[in-house]
């Protein structure tokens, strides 16, 4: 009997990655808009495809890790299934930021830069979304929400499963 | 009959989609709708009224705000359609105070046009500038630039034309056209007006500027925290290349000028220009040191004109009404318009574009109203997060390049950022130094590391341990910041911690008026 030699096959995630890899090279300083849509498709950048990514720009493994940690939008974990972004720039502090930041903690029962243990939800402060004239702001997966009160932030949180 | 719904994310963020959804089943409901076209504007900049719902009378547009979806039955009731009165009616919207007082030059189509027609673009003046431009050489464009007195409206107010003139005479292949739209300052906001509102504004600045310069690519940085701004920018792009404004042979004159849109990843840092440049190389966005300056040397090498969204906003007209229109507004060497943004703890927040030279207390009260809490207005900010928290003494002080830098004051994006008596000033230079320390690229000492210890001294000054001894060494680490480091991001931190400890030194308990205060 012949036997057939077994390449483990590659895992769908890296697989997806490589044809995104494939649509990007070509472009100059394609790095940023490839992990973009990386993250865009696979919601984090998984270590396992660093190596793919730096195969397919030419790069060392560290310069594509550099870029991944550098950068605070690039995550290498799964965010949870909402995130809940706090505005804690200037503006949004002038107008009780700080307080609603700790109230967003005690609501979700999720410290800032965390994801709580059900993975529900993600917790993290932002340095502006440009809705300083209606401050406090918060996002919640891709709306946004202005002069947010105390109130209103039980009712948004309230609602996330 | 026409009824105006902002889509700009502040306005989209108090419900501004909930009230047009309202409004459209209210008029189906009603069997109303076939003579309405709902128009989703951008913002009037008055957002304290938003959701602003504004309708088209014979005797102009009649405004109403800040409207709530339970509200539209009895708008429609007292006759919204018509400009009836309610008791949300703000009557004429061109009559409105804020906007009224106001000198409208960049902003001029902001709220007004549907910011993706092409049609509305055109009808209000749009591409005008372009078409003036494609008549003239490129040095009589960088010579009406230059003329017109406009500066770097990112916050560093370097001379535009001087810009354009270097990247015109270094020779090159390729030159490239980069737009900042990196508005990482906490606290301004018109960048992202501007990319929402009037996307085609913008990319007339930057055609015009690719055509003048011999540049045949342009990239806008856009941060990842606006995707409403760049949605609105890809759209834009792909209209105008449609319509031959960009692409191959830019409205017949055999021109090429295509651009692109990038989306930036959360780096306050990259707002520095040479930093950003190394973001859309791909790279950790790291600042360079200069010299070369990016106009030589900047993307991929190639002389770059590398320009902030306003800037590169303000050229269409400049172009289209010549450089006097524009240099006829302003004071002393600050020429033309800046659009502030009042912001924070402030009654009326919102967009005031108004030429140099009118004073932060004519802004603060004859705009803003005081702060919205109620409570004595203490601290202003003035300038993004590097800027100076500027006192009561020097809130007569003319809004103008040279007038705050006398007072190591600066004017940076026109951001004014306002807080109450509860302001902890201690806490807030902190803050400038912990932020500091989060968004420093790392590159220079002075900022990588003075930024941690700046927290660590102005914890210990607050727990009074050796406090004035502390206090020495916290000016001392501030000189060292200033004088040492390679950008504006350590070099003005200082700024707002020193100004704090100057004018408010009783909140880091010092009893007695520092004596080196200004």
């Amino acid at each position: 009997m012949r036997s057939i030699p077994i390449t483990p096959a590659l895992p769908p995630h890296r697989a997806q990655v490589r044809t995104l890899v494939a649509q990007h090279r070509n472009e100059p300083g394609a790095l940023l808009p490839l992990l973009h849509a990386v993250q865009h498709e696979l919601g984090h950048i998984p270590p396992d495809v660093v190596p793919d990514i730096a195969a397919g720009l030419n790069l060392s493994r560290a310069e594509v890790h550099g870029v991944i940690t550098y950068y605070h939008h690039f995550r290498s974990l799964p965010a949870g299934r909402h995130v809940v972004q706090v505005c804690r720039a200037e503006a949004c502090k002038a107008c009780g930021a700080d307080e609603l930041m700790a109230q967003a903690e005690e609501l979700l029962g999720c410290k800032s830069h965390e994801t709580r243990g059900d993975g529900a939800v993600t917790l993290e402060p932002v340095f502006c979304l440009g809705l300083c004239a209606s401050s406090p702001a918060i996002q919640i997966d891709d709306k946004l929400h202005g002069r947010v009160s105390a109130e209103r932030l039980g009712r948004l949180l309230g609602g996330l499963a | 009959m026409k009824v105006f719904i902002p889509r700009d994310s502040a306005a989209l963020a108090v419900g501004a989609d909930e009230v047009a959804d309202a409004l459209q089943a209210e008029l189906i409901s009603r069997g109303l709708d076939a003579g309405v076209t709902l128009v989703r504007n951008g913002s009037r900049g008055l957002f304290w009224l938003e959701p602003m719902v504004e309708v088209e009378t014979p005797e102009g547009r009649v405004a109403y705000g800040p409207v709530a979806p339970e509200d539209v039955p009895a708008l429609i009731d007292a006759g919204l359609l018509q400009g009836g009165a309610h008791a949300l009616g703000l009557g004429l919207t061109e009559a409105i105070p804020y906007l009224a007082k106001q000198e409208r030059l960049t902003f001029r189509r902001m709220g007004i046009t549907d910011p993706l027609s092409l049609d509305d673009y055109a009808a209000h003046d749009g591409w005008q500038g372009l078409e003036k431009a494609l008549t003239m050489d490129g040095a009589a464009v960088a010579q009406q630039v230059l003329d017109s007195g406009l500066r770097g409206r990112g916050g560093a107010a370097f001379p535009a034309g001087i810009k354009w003139r270097t990247v015109l005479n270094t020779p090159s292949a390729q030159k490239v056209i980069v737009c900042n739209a990196d508005e990482g300052d906490g606290g301004t906001f018109s960048d992202r007006m501007t990319m929402e509102g009037d996307p085609y504004m913008l990319i007339e600045g930057m055609t015009i500027a690719g055509l003048a310069l011999g540049a045949t690519a342009g990239y806008i940085y856009v941060r990842s925290e606006y995707p409403h701004a760049v949605a609105a920018l890809r759209e834009a792009v792909t209209r105008a290349t449609a319509a031959g404004y960009l692409g191959d042979n830019v409205r017949g004159s055999g021109k090429a000028f295509q651009l692109h849109v990038r989306m930036a990843a959360g780096s306050y840092v990259c707002g520095e220009e040479t930093a950003l440049l190394e973001s859309l190389e791909g790279k950790r966005g790291i600042v360079r040191a200069k010299p070369p300056l990016p106009a030589i040397e900047g993307l991929f090498g190639q002389p770059t004109l590398i320009h902030n969204v306003i800037s590169l906003a303000s050229v269409p007209l400049i172009l289209a009404r010549g450089a006097d229109f524009y240099k006829n507004y302003g004071m002393g060497r600050s020429r033309g318009t800046l659009p502030f943004q009042l912001a924070g703890n402030i009654k009326f927040g919102g967009l005031v574009e108004k030429a140099f030279g009118l004073s932060l207390r004519e802004l603060l009260f004859n705009f803003g109203g005081g702060t919205r809490s109620g409570r004595p207005l203490k601290a202003v900010q003035v300038g993004g997060p590097l800027g100076t928290y500027v006192p009561e003494s020097q809130w007569d002080i003319p809004l103008d390049y040279e007038a705050y830098a006398a007072v190591g004051a600066v004017l940076g994006h026109g951001g004014i950022v306002v807080h109450d008596d509860r302001a902890d000033m201690a806490q807030l230079a902190r803050y400038a130094m912990e932020f500091c320390a989060i968004e420093s690229c790392g590159k220079c000492t002075p900022c990588r590391i003075g930024s941690t210890r700046g927290v660590e001294v102005i914890d210990r000054i607050v727990k009074n341990q050796n406090r004035a001894q502390q206090v020495i060494l916290l000016r001392d680490l501030c000189d060292t910041m200033v004088n040492g480091s390679l950008c504006a991001m350590g070099g003005m931190t200082p700024y707002p911690v020193l100004s704090a400890l100057n004018h408010y030194p009783e909140d880091f308990g010092i009893a007695e008026p520092d004596q080196q205060a200004a």
